[in-house]
């Protein structure tokens, strides 16, 4: 049976393709000269060059982490291009008409067909390619609603002074490695801004894509909820196929005002190597939230991709009464490195967390979960519940599960639960016996495993999550 | 039906059916019994292609083509069906989705398209009503919690909804109460035709007032060492099974 699952998991990956888009790439390396050309392509204002020049001196005396359970050569940090951007930028597209038809191409052989899918789902699409953003739709309908969600290279222009606000005030420049790079280099991303009381009239999404010979990417993402407002959030990738390693070091931070409620949901397919272990995308990513008084925050991630995944996205319950949720499933084949967690820190009053987490290791991948729950001083009545399910395929594979309690008040409660079980012999068999093949039988356990967390994936994102999915365990499990 | 001429397996090295010749009917019931360890479960496992099951020797024929030829799944959907001894649990994935699955996997065979879900919940109502289930059981995960009992009436409703033509029932009268046995037999009784063949394994005669076979044979040390009529388990009840041995050796 391992056998056959064996030879399942060999399947090639089905977004692997290279786009024809001539771009304009700058030659590897990182200094100053470097973040100074970045500022200037897109004209920003003098305190973010200084702010990110600050980052660069930040992020140079800091050194990789190498804690996580994770194994790579060593990133030579000079050998990444740091600024890459499709011709076509210089005049822009008012709309998808107007795109240059090799992108849209990209989008369709991934089963993305934008304007489908656009006028369909009735989602607002801010297509990232590569570095920067080319496409924006249903713009007006938000602005109607008041709702900013424009590339982040746009609104250090339009909104500076919100921009100027939370940048940087969830995810501190020195917080880490990786976003200290991040703040220092950083290409594009979204911006949202949800003002007071407003209920985001549709799901905001946005697909990334990678498509430079090593060129880094590095996205930087703000969400702002007003008080009292809501908005749901959708991130979605894939990558090409290609040799080398590549560099992806996002920042994502969330500000959740007062009462206000935000649901950020990712499926995430970077291009995880081959079956050899070659190639692969480097997924280092900080996501944050802060959560006010009575405000939520709810992460959930579908993560089949990347040839090494560090990643966890957290929630600072600062105000009382504040809810924080992670979602998560990590799939892992071949020779796929995922660690991946959260942190829930509970500063306020009553607050709340909960944690429900399906790793999934196949082939000779190594799947570990790494999460916080801490209970600070001021935490009374605070409570977490954390459930960590492991599930494995095969018998090279590897599932660990870290997780970290620090309770500093009584009176609060953590709850943790963790399981391991593996797709058995006699289940398959059992599948086949009924007529099912193997590699269908996988994915309904493996669908079945995780029906807890694709619940709460939002409706129009199911689909494509699915999908995912879909060409992750055919081409990855089985 | 199905032709076994001098079967021959072994499993993790050690052989276990050591020249088995059995041959069905269209139609026909044949009880299996045997002591513990014969190779009454090994044979459903080699016939319906288990891997570890290795066929050293012999051959099969299932309606007319060489059965060892087919993976495991390939014999599902040609129509043979193994109701299991110990049914596995698949958590987390629903007993409606499974039987969807088995079932649109087995009609795409036969070349008829597949059945929508609501015709297909319909259906699947229907058969648990046969084994007298609650309708619950279909949302719930595949055998997941179920009780033993409730395991076998599952697996009978799917041979209902897969209409096999060979039917393989693996001690499916073990740990059933006297209420369930009935259900179980009338479930399997109903399903009885001219082009329905069965192969029902059980260590019980009482099974066999129910399910009445056309033929007893009783498997010993991996083979058929002794074959009959239905008052065969009879006899097997009152004197057990020593008295065959000598009369073997
Ligand atoms: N997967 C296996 N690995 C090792 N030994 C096995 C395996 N399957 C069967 N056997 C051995 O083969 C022999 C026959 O087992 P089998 O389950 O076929 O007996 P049975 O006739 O069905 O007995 P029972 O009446 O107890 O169900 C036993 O000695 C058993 O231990
Ligand atoms: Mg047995």
């Amino acid at each position: 049976m391992t056998e056959e699952i064996n030879e399942l998991i060999k399947n090639e990956y089905e977004a692997g393709f290279v786009t024809d888009v001539e771009s304009e790439t700058l030659p590897p390396g990182l200094n100053e000269d470097v973040i100074r050309f970045i500022s200037s392509k897109k004209n920003e204002p003098e305190w973010l060059l200084e702010w990110r020049l600050k980052a660069f001196h930040v992020w140079k005396e800091m050194d990789e982490p190498t804690w996580a359970h994770v194994q790579y050569p060593e990133i030579n940090f000079q050998d990444v291009s740091y600024y890459s951007a499709p011709k076509s930028m210089d005049d822009r597209p008012k709309s998808l008409d107007e795109v240059d038809p090799e992108l849209l191409k990209t989008y369709e052989k991934l089963g993305i067909p934008l304007h489908e899918q656009a006028a369909l789902a009735g989602v607002a699409v801010d297509v990232v390619f590569d570095s920067v953003s080319v496409v924006t739709t249903f713009r007006e309908k938000l602005k109607e609603a008041g709702v900013i969600f424009m590339p982040i290279s746009e609104a250090v222009h339009e909104h500076p002074d919100l921009v100027k606000k939370y940048l940087g005030s969830v995810v501190p420049q020195k917080d880490n490695y990786y976003a200290a790079l991040n703040c220092a280099v950083f290409s594009d991303g979204s911006f949202v801004y949800i003002p007071k009381g407003v209920r985001c009239p549709m799901e905001l999404s946005t697909y990334f894509r990678i498509n430079e010979q090593s060129t880094g990417q590095f996205e930087r993402t703000l969400i702002i909820a007003e008080e009292g407002s809501h908005v749901s959030y959708l991130e979605g990738c894939t990558a090409p196929m290609r040799d080398e390693n590549q560099l992806h070091a996002a920042v994502v931070e969330l500000v959740a005002l007062d009462n206000a409620e935000i649901k950020y949901s990712t499926v995430q397919n970077w291009y995880p190597g081959d079956a050899e272990g070659k190639g692969g995308i480097y997924n280092f990513v900080t996501k944050r939230g802060v959560c006010h008084t009575n405000a939520k925050i709810s992460w959930t991630q579908v993560e089949t991709g990347s040839a090494v995944t560090w990643k966890y996205p957290s929630c600072i319950l600062k105000g009382d009464n504040s809810v924080g949720e992670f979602y998560s499933v990590a799939l892992t084949n071949n020779f796929q490195q995922a660690d991946t967690g959260t942190k829930m820190i509970h500063l306020g009053k009553n607050t709340k967390s909960t944690i429900i987490t399906k790793g999934i290791s196949a082939g000779k991948s190594q799947n570990a979960y790494r999460g916080l729950v801490r209970m600070n001083p001021g935490a009374e009545g605070a409570r977490n519940y954390t459930q960590c399910d492991s599930l494995l395929i095969g018998d090279k594979c590897g599932a660990h599960t870290f997780p970290y309690i620090e309770s500093k008040h009584p009176s609060a409660v953590i709850e943790h639960e963790a399981t391991t079980s593996k797709v058995s012999d006699d289940q398959l068999f059992l599948c086949q016996q009924r007529g099912i093949d193997v590699e269908k039988a996988v994915s309904m356990i493996v669908n079945g495993f995780c029906k807890e967390v694709f619940k709460e994936l939002p409706m129009e994102f199911a689909v494509e999550a699915g999908k995912l999915l879909e060409v992750s365990l055919e081409g990855s499990v089985g | 039906m199905l032709s076994i001429k001098n079967l021959q397996a072994k499993v993790e090295e050690k052989d276990i059916i050591k020249g088995l010749n059995l041959n069905i009917k269209p139609g026909e019931v044949h009880a299996i019994m045997g002591p513990n360890g014969a190779g009454k479960s090994t044979l459903g496992n080699v016939l319906s292609g288990r891997e570890g099951y290795e066929v050293t020797g012999g051959s099969v024929e299932f309606l007319g083509k060489d059965l060892l030829d087919f993976e495991p799944e390939e014999r599902a959907r040609e129509g043979l069906f193994l109701a299991f001894q110990y049914p596995v649990e698949i958590p987390g994935v629903s007993n409606l989705e499974f039987l969807k699955a088995s079932v649109d996997a087995v009609r795409e065979h036969r070349g008829q398209d597949p059945l929508d879900s609501v015709s297909f919940l319909k259906l699947a109502r229907e058969k648990c009503k046969a084994v007298n289930l609650d309708q619950n059981f279909l949302k719930r995960g595949v055998n997941e919690g179920f009780s033993g009992g409730e395991k076998k009436r599952n697996e009978i409703m799917q041979m209902m909804l897969l209409e096999p033509s060979l039917c393989i029932l693996d001690e499916t009268d073990s740990g059933l109460d006297i209420d369930a046995l009935q259900v179980v037999a009338d479930g399997v009784n109903s399903q009885r035709s001219v082009d329905r063949s069965f192969i029902v394994v059980t260590h019980y005669q009482r099974l066999l007032d129910y399910i009445v076979p056309d033929y007893v044979h009783v498997l010993a040390n991996g083979r058929i060492v002794k074959s009959g009529g239905k008052e065969l388990a009879l006899e097997l009840e009152e004197k057990g099974y020593s008295w065959i041995d000598e009369e073997v050796v």
